[in-house]
C-alpha cells in the first residue's frame, strides 16, 4: 500500500461513488420490479421521484469517473520513480497485474455509464417512460462493472509494492517485448493507422448521412463505437511516435504532459466524446418504433449525430495536424 | 376544456390513516367560463383544485386536458402542462420574499428559456395593467394585502395561460378588494380564459361572474347549480 | 412539448443561474460560512498537496545532478571517511568509468541558527581562501562577495575565508545552505587527513549495470555500503508520500466534518427555503429544474471555495513558504535556512483535489437537494 495523498482521494471517492451506485441500483431494483404507470399509487409516485435522483447521481458519477480516470493515469504516472525502472505511467501500472485492468474496466466503465445517460436522456423524451424497464436493467449491468472497477483500483494501490522491478513505457509499449502493451505497439503503425483512419472517415461520413436523411443510425453506431478501442490502438501503434518525433516511442500516456503540450486532451476527449454520442445513436435504434418516441427520438439521434460529427472530424483534423507537422520520419 | 373522470385522490393508501380526500368525481370544466368549487372545510376542494390543476396525479380516475390525457404522464410533462396551460393563486399569495416584485412574476418563465428582454417587458405590462407597475421594484415582503395579491396575479398570467386556478383567493382580502378580485377575474373570463376558483367565500359564489358552482362535501360534488 | 433548442437550453441556464446567484444572495450568511469553511479545507489540502510536490521536484531537481553510485564506508554500522585508494579500485570494476573521491559535510552555524553544507565541488574556480555561497547563506549571513566569511574551525580557531560570489541555482533547496571551498581549506577546517574522503562517487553510463556494480562493490569491499541514485529517490518520494499521506489523513477528519456540515446545511433546509422551492414546483418547475438551480449552486460554492482555497495555499507554500507546514513535512531540515520553493500547479494537484473535495461535498448534498428538489407542487395549497 502506498499511501500518497491521491491515492487516498482516488480510493476515497471511489468508495463513496460506489456507494451512490449501490443505493441506486438498489432503486433501480425496486423499480423493475415494480413499476406501473397506469397506478397514481403512492408506491409508484415515489418510484417517479426516485428516478430523478438516480439519473442525478448519475451524471454525477459520470463526471467524477472522468476526473478519477485522468487521475489515475496521474498519480500512476506520479508513483513512477517508486519502481525501479519505471519512467511513466506505463511502468507503475505493469507494477502490479491489476494496474491495467484497472485502467481498461475504468474507460469501459465509463463509456457505459456514458450510455446510460444517452438512454436516460431519450428515455425523458416520451410522455409514459418508454424505457424506463430497459434503462434500469442497464443499470442493474452496468453496477457490477463499476463496482469491480472500484475493487480493482484499490487492489492494484494495495498490491503496489515500492520494491518491485517494472518496465518503462520504452519497452512496455516497444515492439520488441511481449505483452498486450507491446502486441499493440507491434501492429503495423501503418495497418492500425490506416483502420482507424479509414473508420473515423466512415464513421463522419455515416454520421453526416444520419444527420441528413435520418438512415444508417445502425452502422453509424457501430463505427464509432468500434472508433474507441481502435483509435485507442492506433495512438499507440501508430499517432504517438508522430507526436514524440521517435519511432519507437509509443506510450499513450507521456501525451497528456505539458512537454507534448498536452495534446492528449483535446485527442482523447475528442475521441471519447466523439465515439460515445455516436455509438449512442446505434443503441437507441431499437427504440425509433416505439410511439411516444417517434418523433422526438430521431430529433434526438440526429442532435447526438451532429455531435459525434462535429467530435470525430475535430478529431480527425487533430489527427491529421499532428502526422503534418510532426519531425518523424517514416521509411 | 377540462374533463374528469370518475377521479379518486387518496392520501396514506393502505395505512391506518387512509384518507380519500377526492372520491370520484366526474366534472367537465368548460371553457372560457368560470367556475366555483365551495364545499365545508375539508370536503376536498383543494385537492381537486391541485388535480385540475396538473399538480397532482390522481390515485385513479382520468383527466383530459383538452384532448390531452394528463393522468399518467411523467413528472416533467405534467410540469410542462402545468406552466403553459395554467396559471395559479393561491391563498396566502405565495411570492418569493427577497425577489422584487417584477421578478417573481417573471419566475414561472425561466423553465421556458426565451428571451429576457421580452420576458421583462411582459411581466412590467402586466404589473401596469393590475394598477401595481409603480411597485415593480420592491421587494415581495414589503408589498401590501392587495399590491400582492395582484402580483400573483401577474405571476398567474405571465406565461399568457388559458386556464387560471385560484384556492381561496379572497381568503385575506376585504370586502372591497373581494369585489375588485371578482372585477378581474370578469376581464379574464372575457379574454377568453377559463377560470376555476375553490372558496367559501359568499362575495365569490354570489358573484354575477361566476357561470357555475359546483359544491362538494366529504370529497364528493353533492350539488351544482346553474 | 417542444424540442429543446441549445439556445433556449442555454438560456434557461442562464435563467436559472441568475436564479441560483439571487437566492445565494438572500441567504448570505450562511452561504458565506459554508464557503468559507469549505474554503478552509481547499486550503489545508492544497498546501500539503503543492508542498510536497514542490519539495519533491526540488528533490527530483537535485538527483538529476546526483551521482550514479556512492559508496560510503561503514564503521560499527556509522558512515565513516573512506580511504582514498579505493577511488582506484573502485575505478577498476566492470561498467563504472569514472570514479572520485568528494569532500563535504555539514557545519552548524551558531551565529546565523542554521545548518550550512560545505562542499568541494569537482573543479573549484575559486583560489584558496575563498568561498562560493548559496543564496539562503547570503541572506542569513548577511554576507555579499568581497566580505569575510568567518568559521570556526575543528581545531577551536577562527579560519577567516573570503566571499567571493554567490550562486543562484534553479531549485533553491540544494543552493540555498550551500558552501563552496577549495580542497586545502576543507581539509584545514574540518581536520581531514589527505588520505581521506567524505566518500566515493561513480559515474556508471548504463543505467542497467548499476544493480551490478553495486553487488560487486559488496563483495569485494564488506564495509562499504554503495547507495545508488534510484533508491536514494525512492527514500525521498516515499518518506514526502508517506508523510503527506498521513496529513492528508488528518485532514480527511476535516473533510468529514465538512461533509458532515454540508449534509446538514442541505437537510435542514430552512423553512424559508423550503417554501420557497414549494412555490417554484407550484408555479410550474419541476423537479429538474429545482436540482439544476441546486447543481449550479454547489457548482458555485464549490468552485469559488475551490479557487479562494487554492489561492491562499498557493500564497501560503510559495510566498510566505509554507509557515503551517513546515514543521510536519519538512522535518529533517527545520534547521535549514528558509528557502523559497519553485512554484508548481498542474492538472495532477488540480484533480486530486477535486476528488477530494468536491466528490464528498456533492455526495453529501446531493440527496438532500433531491428530496428538497421533489417537493410536491401542490404542498404550498396545503400550508
Ligand atoms: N397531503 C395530505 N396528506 C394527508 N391528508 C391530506 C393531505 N392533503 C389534504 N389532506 C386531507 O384531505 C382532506 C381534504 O382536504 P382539502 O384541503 O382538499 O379540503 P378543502 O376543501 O380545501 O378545505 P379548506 O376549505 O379547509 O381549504 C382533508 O381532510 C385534509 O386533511
Ligand atoms: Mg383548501
Amino acid at each position: 500500500m502506498i499511501l500518497h495523498p491521491s491515492v487516498l482521494a482516488l480510493v476515497g471517492s471511489a468508495l463513496l461513488v460506489g456507494a451512490l451506485l449501490v443505493y441506486s441500483a438498489f432503486w433501480g431494483a425496486r423499480i423493475v420490479q415494480s413499476w406501473d404507470l397506469s397506478s397514481g399509487s403512492e408506491l409508484q409516485l415515489a418510484l417517479e421521484r426516485r428516478t430523478h435522483l438516480i439519473s442525478t447521481l448519475l451524471g454525477y458519477v459520470l463526471v467524477f469517473g472522468l476526473a478519477s480516470l485522468f487521475l489515475f493515469v496521474f498519480t500512476a504516472d506520479s508513483l513512477a520513480p517508486l519502481f525501479t525502472g519505471a519512467m511513466c505511467a506505463a511502468g507503475s501500472l505493469h507494477a502490479s497485474r491489476y494496474g491495467y485492468p484497472t485502467l481498461l474496466l475504468q474507460i469501459g466503465g465509463f463509456a457505459l455509464a456514458a450510455i446510460w445517460l444517452i438512454v436516460n436522456r431519450a428515455d425523458s423524451l416520451g410522455y409514459d417512460y418508454p424505457l424506463v424497464r430497459f434503462k434500469y436493467r442497464f443499470l442493474l449491468a452496468l453496477t457490477p462493472v463499476l463496482l469491480a472497477e472500484t475493487a480493482l483500483r484499490a487492489a492494484y494501490f494495495l498490491d503496489l509494492k515500492p520494491e518491485v522491478i517494472t518496465s518503462c513505457c520504452g519497452s512496455l509499449f516497444g515492439s520488441g517485448g511481449r505483452g498486450f502493451g507491446s502486441d499493440l505497439a507491434g501492429l503495423p503503425p501503418s495497418l492500425a493507422g490506416g483502420v482507424f483512419v479509414a473508420l473515423l472517415l466512415g464513421a463522419i461520413g455515416a454520421g453526416m448521412v444520419f444527420r441528413i436523411s435520418g438512415r444508417g443510425g445502425w452502422l453509424l453506431g457501430a463505427l464509432s463505437a468500434l472508433s474507441l478501442p481502435v483509435g485507442l490502438a492506433a495512438v499507440v501503434s501508430w499517432l504517438s511516435p508522430y507526436v514524440y518525433e521517435l519511432p519507437t516511442h509509443h506510450c499513450p500516456f507521456c501525451l497528456l504532459q505539458g512537454e507534448y503540450h498536452w495534446i492528449g486532451y483535446p485527442l482523447y476527449a475528442a475521441l471519447l466524446g466523439g465515439s460515445l454520442t455516436g455509438a449512442g445513436v446505434g443503441v437507441l435504434m431499437p427504440f425509433r418504433s416505439i410511439p411516444s418516441l417517434d418523433v422526438e427520438l430521431p430529433a434526438y439521434q440526429r442532435r447526438l449525430a451532429g455531435w459525434s460529427v462535429a467530435l470525430l472530424t475535430g478529431l480527425g483534423l487533430l489527427v491529421g495536424w499532428i502526422v503534418a507537422t510532426s519531425h518523424l520520419r517514416t521509411s | 376544456m377540462i374533463r374528469l373522470q370518475d377521479v379518486r385522490r387518496v392520501f396514506h393508501q393502505g395505512r391506518p390513516d387512509e384518507l380519500v380526500a377526492v372520491d370520484g368525481v366526474s366534472l367537465h370544466i368548460e371553457g372560457a367560463k368560470v367556475t366555483v368549487l365551495r364545499g365545508p372545510s375539508g370536503s376536498g376542494k383543494t385537492s381537486l383544485l391541485a388535480l385540475v390543476g396538473c399538480m397532482a396525479r390522481p390515485t385513479s380516475g382520468r383527466i383530459h386536458v383538452g384532448d390531452r390525457e394528463v393522468t399518467s404522464l411523467p413528472e416533467h410533462f405534467l410540469a410542462e402542462v402545468r406552466r403553459r396551460t395554467f396559471g395559479f393563486v393561491f391563498q396566502q399569495f405565495h411570492l418569493v420574499r427577497g425577489l422584487t416584485a417584477l421578478e417573481n412574476v417573471m419566475l414561472p418563465a425561466y423553465p421556458l428559456g426565451g428571451s429576457r428582454k421580452a420576458l421583462v417587458i411582459r411581466a412590467q405590462g402586466l404589473l401596469d395593467r393590475f394598477g401595481v407597475g409603480s411597485r415593480s421594484r420592491a421587494r415581495a415582503d414589503w408589498l401590501s394585502g392587495g399590491e400582492a395579491q395582484r402580483v400573483a396575479i401577474a405571476r398567474a398570467l405571465v406565461n399568457d395561460p388559458q386556464v387560471i386556478v385560484a384556492d381561496e383567493p379572497t381568503a385575506h382580502l376585504d370586502s372591497k378588494l373581494s369585489a375588485g378580485f371578482m372585477d378581474l377575474v370578469a376581464a379574464l373570463r372575457d379574454e377568453g380564459r377559463t377560470v376555476v376558483i375553490a372558496s367559501h367565500d359568499p362575495i365569490v359564489h354570489d358573484s354575477t361572474v361566476v357561470d357555475r358552482v359546483v359544491t362538494m362535501r366529504d370529497g364528493r360534488i353533492v350539488g351544482e347549480e346553474p | 412539448m417542444k424540442r429543446l433548442h441549445i439556445p433556449t437550453w442555454l438560456e434557461r441556464q442562464r435563467y436559472l443561474l441568475d436564479f441560483t446567484l439571487s437566492s445565494l444572495g438572500r441567504r448570505k450568511g450562511k452561504n458565506l460560512a459554508l464557503t468559507a469553511l469549505y474554503a478552509m479545507v481547499v486550503f489545508g489540502l492544497a498546501s500539503v498537496l503543492m508542498y510536497t510536490q514542490a519539495l519533491r521536484g526540488e528533490a527530483m531537481r537535485i538527483l538529476e545532478g546526483a551521482p550514479d553510485v556512492v559508496v560510503q564506508r561503514m564503521v560499527a554500522g556509522r558512515h565513516d571517511l573512506i580511504p582514498a585508494d579505493r577511488v582506484e579500485r573502485l575505478s577498476r570494476i566492470r561498467g563504472v568509468q569514472e570514479a572520485r573521491g568528494r569532500l563535504w559535510g555539514y557545519y552548524y552555524d551558531a551565529s546565523a541558527k542554521a545548518n550550512l553544507t560545505f562542499l568541494v565541488p569537482e573543479k573549484f574556480w575559486g583560489k584558496a581562501g575563498e568561498v562560493v555561497i548559496g543564496e539562503g547563506v547570503a541572506r542569513t549571513r548577511l554576507a555579499a562577495p568581497g566580505e569575510p566569511f568567518p568559521v570556526l574551525a575543528s581545531d577551536g580557531s577562527v579560519v577567516i575565508l573570503k566571499v567571493r560570489e554567490t550562486v543562484p541555482s534553479p531549485s533553491e533547496l540544494v543552493s540555498t545552505d550551500l558552501v563552496l571551498l577549495s580542497e586545502p581549506d576543507f581539509r584545514r577546517l574540518f581536520g581531514v587527513p589527505p588520505d581521506l574522503y567524505t566518500d566515493i562517487a561513480l559515474t556508471v553510463p548504463n543505467e542497467k549495470e548499476v544493480p551490478m556494480v553495486a553487488a560487486k562493490i559488496r563483495g569485494q569491499m564488506p564495509d562499504s555500503r554503495p547507495i545508488t541514485r534510484a533508491e536514494i529517490a525512492r527514500t525521498y518520494e516515499a518518506i514526502l508520500d508517506w508523510r503527506s499521506g498521513l496529513v492528508v489523513l488528518v485532514l480527511a477528519a476535516a473533510l468529514l466534518s465538512f461533509g458532515i456540515v454540508a449534509w446538514d446545511k442541505a437537510s435542514g433546509l430552512s423553512a424559508d427555503e423550503r417554501r420557497e422551492i414549494g412555490i417554484l414546483k407550484a408555479i410550474g418547475w419541476d423537479t429538474s429544474e429545482v436540482l439544476a438551480v441546486k447543481a449550479w449552486e454547489g457548482a458555485v460554492i464549490s468552485l469559488s471555495a475551490f479557487l479562494v482555497g487554492l489561492l491562499l495555499a498557493y500564497v501560503h507554500v510559495f510566498v510566505t513558504s509554507a509557515p503551517l507546514l513546515t514543521p510536519v513535512l519538512k522535518g529533517w531540515s527545520t534547521l535549514y535556512p528558509s528557502f523559497r520553493l519553485t512554484p508548481t500547479l498542474n492538472p495532477f494537484l488540480v484533480s486530486t483535489l477535486f476528488l477530494l473535495t468536491v466528490v464528498p461535498y456533492t455526495v453529501a448534498t446531493v440527496v438532500p437537494a433531491w428530496r428538497a428538489a421533489t417537493t410536491d407542487p401542490d404542498a404550498v395549497m396545503r400550508s
